[in-house]
């Protein structure tokens, strides 16, 4: 990994991450459906075909290899970032850039902090490496969402976890798409603009679930 | 005008450096940044002090060979220019200005504002040229180049190698250079001979003298004097891939390597 070029890190970084950006957008269709007012039967059927279906369960393994590409590559290349200028300036940068596609380690890694939580709150319950909350089955994801939002405060830390993720994807789709050599004066507006309307999408889409069951269940 | 100066002093590439403050007065408006710099090293000679060193040659915004950054900013204030044909009139009377040199692990610093660009010339060495043969001269347009495609090319040969795309860059990278220099070559027919193993030295070279990975923040187009577009970063991505991927008989170029 140390010895690939710096193109062939950011080339496999990007292609990993947006493999990862449709599959969120999967993620947010099942989501949604916790919003159907039929106690969660549509929800619950999604959720076991996701856990059963035998090529998703191939996809889990891409998508959890796409993770850990994405996520390793992500700080190799920021420590190397970080190592190229040892010694910083006096004066910080006042450069025309959007502010937060500096920050990307930074969102990246309270996305990751989420992802861990995520996976002690449902995959390791439903793989049987954490106990199930009590009264619940460790494969009733729905009634677990609902004991997980029914606390405004994991509530708050789920919709900022999106909000930052949305920040990140905003600099991410299009950056991913500068790095595979994707720029042509023809589509690079229409790219960032889609990019930053998915991002949106993604981070209120998201937020919208524990916002509706807080307020109307 | 009068201006307060922030000035990066160091004596030589392994001594401490600071910051230190100087008062200039009596600045004209019209005078260049550079003239502004040679009043405060006269007054440092007069008075038996060390004048402050930087780097300038053209003052024409030709050569590349100034740098300064300067309030957050390599090459100033103003877009699209380099230092030397930044004025006094861009900052207001009473100021303080932050000059520093460019920062980045693979320009080290000579002594005060001036630096080791070097590792450009490493990496035009590299392979960021063409190979022609001596003999006779060939008749013009005997080899027909595209309008388009010239003018791309010559839109990436204004690259002057400053280094404020580097400066610029929060990575300190330097893909904003090489993606210029390879565009200009693999945009016209006499570079595309070396073109699969120009890009492929040349990337090498970079990441051999420790300059960042792009997290294509745009720092350094909206910085670059000669306004270079990151389209060449996206080119040079794209022959980059091309080369690695679909190159027929990759292992004598992997040898030359």
């Amino acid at each position: 990994m140390l010895l690939y070029s710096s193109i062939t890190k950011k080339v496999l970084m990007a292609l990993a991450g947006l493999f990862l950006v449709t599959f969120l957008c999967v993620h947010l269709g099942i989501n949604l459906m916790l919003l159907n007012d039929d106690g969660g039967r549509m929800f619950t059927e999604a959720a076991t075909f996701m856990g059963t279906n035998q090529i998703i369960k191939v996809f889990e393994i891409v998508l959890f290899a796409g993770f850990l590409l994405h996520i390793l590559f992500g700080i190799l290349v920021s420590f190397q970032n970080k190592a190229a200028r040892p010694t910083a300036y006096a004066c910080g940068n006042s450069s025309e850039t959007s502010f937060f596609s500096k920050y990307m380690f930074h969102t990246g890694i309270i996305v990751f902090i989420f992802l861990v939580l995520h996976f002690i709150d449902f995959y390791f319950i439903k793989i049987g490496v954490v106990a199930p909350p009590p009264g619940i089955a460790s494969h009733d994801f729905y009634h677990r969402t609902l004991l997980l939002f029914s606390s405004p405060l994991y509530s708050l830390l789920y919709i900022i976890s999106f909000l930052v993720l949305g920040i990140h994807l905003n600099h991410a789709i299009q950056s991913g798409f500068q790095t595979l050599g994707w720029n042509h004066s023809k589509y690079m507006d229409a790219v960032k603009f889609i990019g930053s309307a998915y991002s949106i999408l993604i981070a209120v889409g998201f937020s919208v679930i524990p916002v509706y069951l807080l307020l109307f269940k | 005008m009068n201006f307060t100066l922030k000035i990066w002093r160091q004596k030589n590439a392994t001594a401490k450096g600071q910051m230190v403050s100087y008062n200039v007065s009596e600045i004209s408006p019209d005078s260049s940044f550079f003239e502004m710099l040679d009043t405060l090293n006269q007054k440092l000679i007069m008075s038996g002090g060390d004048p402050v060193s930087f780097d300038h040659d053209c003052r024409e915004g030709i050569c590349g060979t100034c740098s300064l950054y300067i309030n957050g900013r390599p090459h100033g204030p103003v877009k699209g220019v380099t230092t030397c044909q930044l004025h006094m009139r861009s900052f207001k009377d009473g100021d303080t200005i932050h000059i520093e040199p460019w920062r980045a692990r693979a320009f080290p610093i000579i002594s005060d504002l001036i630096v080791d660009r070097s590792a450009f010339d490493k990496i035009i060495q590299a392979a960021g040229y063409v190979s022609v043969n001596t003999g006779g001269v060939p008749d013009a347009n005997t080899i027909p180049v595209p309008k388009e495609k010239s003018d791309a090319a010559f839109d990436a040969a204004t690259c002057i190698g400053c280094g404020a795309c580097v400066a610029a860059c929060s990575n300190a990278a330097a893909m904003l250079f090489i993606g210029a220099k390879v565009s200009h070559l693999a945009l016209l027919p006499q570079g595309q001979v070396e073109a699969a193993k120009r890009v492929q030295k040349m990337v090498a070279c970079m990441d051999e003298l420790g300059f960042g990975n792009c997290s294509n923040t745009y720092a350094c187009e909206a910085e670059c004097p000669k306004g270079i577009s990151v389209s060449n970063i996206a080119r040079m991505n794209r022959e980059f891939l091309g080369a690695k991927l679909f190159t027929e008989k990759e292992k004598i170029i992997q040898d030359s390597l």
